[in-house]
């Protein structure tokens, strides 16, 4: 190896890390606030991809029709809620959410010659179509047993993932795609080339991460939330809804999951299960972090992309078994740092 | 009255059914019956793991592929390195060297993985399940994504089972001995400890459980259920390729055990099947009605699984059971069983506990501070003192649950830091919890049972085999003559979570005394009694020091102790305010002020 194909491995190692970052972030947020292992953050990535790849083709998204769907059924039960409450006044704000803005979006893509627009308009149309499909997942499957110990709750998130990767073979075949890059645009660094779209990548984690930061140091809702992840009941008897804390914190999920999607389509290419293995990267980052700390988990990112980068030069074959076998020195390692024998939630 | 049915009749039809099935059954239908017999046999290994014991696991299917691919290559390959040239050719052999393999790489696995808490455990086995799998493809020696061809047939005394209907019976007796020897193991001194692993943790180290031991023997038995699987599947399907060792079929073996009723036994036929079933059924209808193919079936899947776990977290097996009028079967106690060994206890006056100057400090806070207590056969001392005096910190320091910061703890003339709480119950204390920590679903004798879990020493083999029928007569004579002693005879066979608060105060001092102890700690065993059952119990604990068991009481009820005890230590802010006898500290004045406020 020289030192030509060490930059660019490192180049390749440092955008994936930085999307794995990204993705260990939300994972450790949704872990944190609703103790929900959110196996299903990759088939954000996928999802949020392939909507773009759909738009930009011409078709209608059939992701949106998942979102109608689901809207639907959320509609159902809140409204019968609500009227149950006694409070009709909140219909036209549960039906507007629900049902109103996804059959809108419909009408809008059927409408617009989205196919012609400049990438940015796109790229927002396929976040408006997929990020909303967070908080209904939240409302439809986690809310009524948010109560449930983790272990129901990460099976369920497992049966989530299984589902919705048979959804995204049904919506978007089994044939993978790639979008446009961002830019065409190459910079020489020295003695490497460097493309624009892993300045994208990079540049967009960086911002998306400061943006998050200063959304829970300066927002109240980010405050709420991290109130929530440190003392649940705590923050409840404080009136923050444990309800809105889950649905905020799965609209977060869903949209760094379809940002990821979106930022990474034009380098690889995706297929509707490709988001399993890069969210279980994002895993991998995470349990870096011990499920809690996130600049561990961004470090742990970084890791994991240099170190599948490079083992795919080593051993390419053995690429995935490399990257998966690392959680067991990590867990071995937090194993190591051992503790008495206590309950389980 | 519904007509009820001994649960042996229904077994018995069961297994005629089975019996004629092949007999009868198009050859389309036997094969379906042998997947879900060896789906089955891997999804019980996880109603062990999961159901019972609270682990998960979706790597599963990368042990059936470890069984599967051990046969495979031992008995295809024409050239074996010659430390392994005694294994090949022959299926039998190769089972027993899968297995053996398998409990290696499940003790290595789990060695690294069990001692985490909940969620990293599933999390590590998603990763080396697809570790596992991805190696399956890549090995050159496995056959790679093609896989290993000529897998040849069992024989069993020289009969080849190369038919469908012939390895049915097979299949159906590996998954019915595993059945009956998971029952078998769960209504055991090792199953009653394994039972623990849910919830009661902490009570089980304390009677002397090695809950890690424990955790380690399921994961290791759903292994090896999951590479007998394995076997018997490279030897119907006659070839292996990575395909069914997948993670997505690890999740589909999870969601069997799941949705059978993952504490159930019998859950995991009944899950093997329905989803089995479904899935065979899935796979002819929707892609007709989504007009592509592809595995569609796993999106209902995934909704069942949301579903079930949102309404019937269960699963199916109990409203199934409820369909069948089932008599239930009590417990039989054999009385002529031989009563267990005591071990001699100390001479009364003796002192086998001692305190000495123990100071606990938590950052700045010294909540002991130079505390020094004795107890002596045959004595009740009670420890008091007003809310937060540091009472249970002492009694922390004393059970081994804590280590103090300086002085030490002497148990029987030997030092009680630094050891484990089952160390410290097998030298023969035992000890009570102020917030009950009983097993709700057990019986009572059940949980007293678990008391005496280190006066029994029957593992998992003979408890699988029931060749520890003698001894478990015997252990549960015990716990039942212990449930008789504490006047809870009539509740012996409820489930102890139906006891009301008082009653299981009891039974948690019913479950200390089944370890045979020298010295009982009783953590505040008096909270919630009426007053009957608090004469009762002070009559039993004055027995229990006539017969020269040293008890130490940590009290707030001050009637309860005055009357009862021989010696009171009083505690206040972390310090030994006073010690004397009853009549004497009920009237020294720094005791008082403690209680009612100084006088101004």
């Amino acid at each position: 190896m020289d030192f030509q194909i060490a930059m660019l491995l490192g180049q390749d190692g440092i955008t994936n890390g930085a999307i794995y970052a990204l993705l260990a972030l939300a994972l450790v947020l949704v872990f944190a606030v609703t103790r929900v292992i959110f196996i299903p953050q990759g088939e954000f990535v996928s999802y949020g991809a392939l909507t773009l790849v759909m738009i930009q083709a011409g078709a209608i998204p059939a992701t949106v029709w998942l979102l109608l769907g689901a809207g639907l059924l959320a509609a159902a039960l809140d409204v019968r809620l609500a009227l149950r409450a006694g409070q009709p006044g909140r219909l036209v704000r549960l039906l507007g959410w629900y049902v109103a803005y996804p059959l809108a979006l419909v009408a809008l893509l059927y409408t617009l010659p989205v196919k012609d627009f400049p990438m940015a308009a796109q790229i927002l149309f396929a976040l408006a179509v997929v990020v909303p499909m967070g908080p209904l997942m939240y409302r439809l499957i986690y809310q009524p047993i948010a109560a449930a110990p983790v272990l129901v709750l990460l099976i369920v998130s497992v049966a989530v993932h299984v589902a919705m990767v048979g959804l995204g073979l049904l919506f978007f075949g089994a044939e993978g795609s790639r979008t446009p890059p961002f830019s065409e645009a190459r910079f020489e660094m020295g003695p490497v080339m460097v493309s624009g779209q892993t300045i994208w990548v990079v540049v967009s984690s960086l911002v998306l991460i400061v943006a998050l930061y200063q959304f829970f140091e300066r927002t109240l809702y980010g405050k709420a939330l991290r109130a929530t992840a440190i003392n649940r009941v705590g923050a409840r008897l404080m009136g923050i809804s444990p309800a809105l804390a889950g649905r905020l914190t799965f609209f977060l999920a869903a949209l760094i999951g379809a940002l990821s999607g979106v930022l990474i389509a034009p380098i690889t290419t995706i297929y509707y299960d490709t988001g399993f293995l890069i969210g279980l990267k994002g895993f991998v980052a995470a349990i870096v972090g011990g499920l809690a700390s996130y600049p561990m988990a961004a470090a742990g990112a970084l890791l994991v992309g240099l170190l599948e980068a490079f083992s795919s030069f080593w051993a390419s074959a053995h690429k995935e078994v490399i990257v998966f076998t690392l959680i067991i020195p990590v867990l071995l390692w937090r194993s190591l740092r051992g503790r008495h024998v206590e309950e389980e939630e | 009255m519904k007509p009820m049915f001994s649960p042996r009749l229904i077994l018995g039809v069961f297994l005629a059914v089975l019996a004629v099935a092949p007999l009868v059954l198009s050859p389309f239908y036997v094969t379906l019956l042998n997947y879900i017999g060896l789906y089955a046999l891997v999804a019980l290994g996880l109603v062990l793991l999961t159901g019972v014991g609270g682990l998960t696991s979706f790597g599963q299917a990368a042990f059936v592929g470890l069984g599967a691919y051990t046969t495979a290559v031992l008995t295809t390959a024409t050239e074996l390195p010659g430390w392994l040239a005694w294994a090949g050719g022959s299926p039998w052999l190769a089972l027993v060297v899968g297995l053996v393999f398998t409990a290696v790489v499940a003790l290595v696995l789990g060695s690294l993985t069990l001692r985490l808490s909940g969620h990293y455990l599933p999390l590590g086995t998603i990763a080396w399940g697809i570790s596992l799998y991805f190696l399956f493809g890549t090995l050159d020696t496995l056959g790679g994504h093609t896989g290993l061809t000529g897998v040849p047939p069992i024989t069993v005394f020289g009969f080849e089972l190369d038919r469908g209907e012939e390895l049915f019976y097979l299949i159906w007796l590996f998954l019915l001995s595993a059945v009956f020897t998971t029952q078998n193991l769960l209504d055991s001194r090792e199953g009653r400890a394994i039972r623990a692993l849910k919830g009661g943790m902490v009570m089980a180290e304390a009677m002397g459980v090695n809950t890690a031991r424990s955790r380690m023997i399921i994961f290791v038995i759903a292994a090896l259920h999951a590479c007998a699987s394995g076997w018997l599947y490279a030897h119907l399907q006659r070839f292996v390729n990575p395909t069914p060792f997948g993670l997505h079929i690890g999740i589909e073996y999870l969601f069997m055990a799941v949705v059978g009723g993952a504490g159930q036994v019998w859950g995991a036929l009944v899950g093997a099947g329905v989803i089995t079933i479904a899935k065979q059924w899935l796979q002819d209808v929707l892609p007709r009605i989504f007009g592509q193919s592809g595995n569609f079936e796993v999106i209902f899947f995934g909704l069942m699984m949301v579903i079930v776990l949102q309404r019937a977290r269960d699963g199916l097996w109990p409203l199934l059971a409820r369909l069948v009028p089932v008599r239930a079967t009590r417990r039989e106690l054999d009385a002529a069983a031989e009563a267990l060994p005591r071990k001699p206890l100390p001479a009364k006056g003796e002192v086998i506990l001692e305190a000495k100057e123990v100071t606990r400090r938590f950052g700045g806070l010294v909540a002991n501070n130079n505390m020094s207590l004795s107890v002596r056969a045959g004595e009740i001392l009670a420890l008091i003192g007003p809310n937060g005096a540091g009472k249970s910190t002492m009694f922390n320091q004393i059970s081994g649950v804590d280590t103090p910061t300086s002085g030490e703890v002497l148990f029987l003339g030997r030092a009680v830091a630094g050891r484990d709480s089952r160390e410290i119950a097998r030298m023969g204390m035992s000890r009570t919890f102020q917030h009950v920590k009983l097993l709700p679903t057990m019986t009572v004798l059940e949980n007293v049972a678990i008391g005496a879990h280190l006066r029994g020493d029957k593992g998992v083999l003979s408890s699988a085999w029931r060749l520890d029928r003698n001894q478990e007569a015997r252990l549960l004579n015990e716990a039942a003559r212990q449930i008789e002693r504490v006047g809870l005879a009539e509740h012996m066979f409820d489930a102890a979570g139906s006891l009301a608060l008082g009653q299981q105060r009891i039974l948690e001092i019913a479950r200390a005394l089944a370890a045979d102890p020298c010295l009982l700690l009783l953590d505040e065993p008096a909270a919630g009694l009426r007053f009957k059952e608090k004469q009762a119990l002070a009559e039993l604990l004055r027995k229990l020091r006539g017969e020269g068991i040293g008890i130490l009481l940590v009290e707030h009820d001050m009637d309860f102790v005055m009357g009862l005890v021989n010696r009171v230590v009083v505690m206040e802010f972390g310090e030994k305010i006073a010690e004397g006898l009853p009549e004497d500290v009920q009237r020294n004045p720094a005791v008082l002020e403690a209680y009612l406020g100084g006088v101004e």
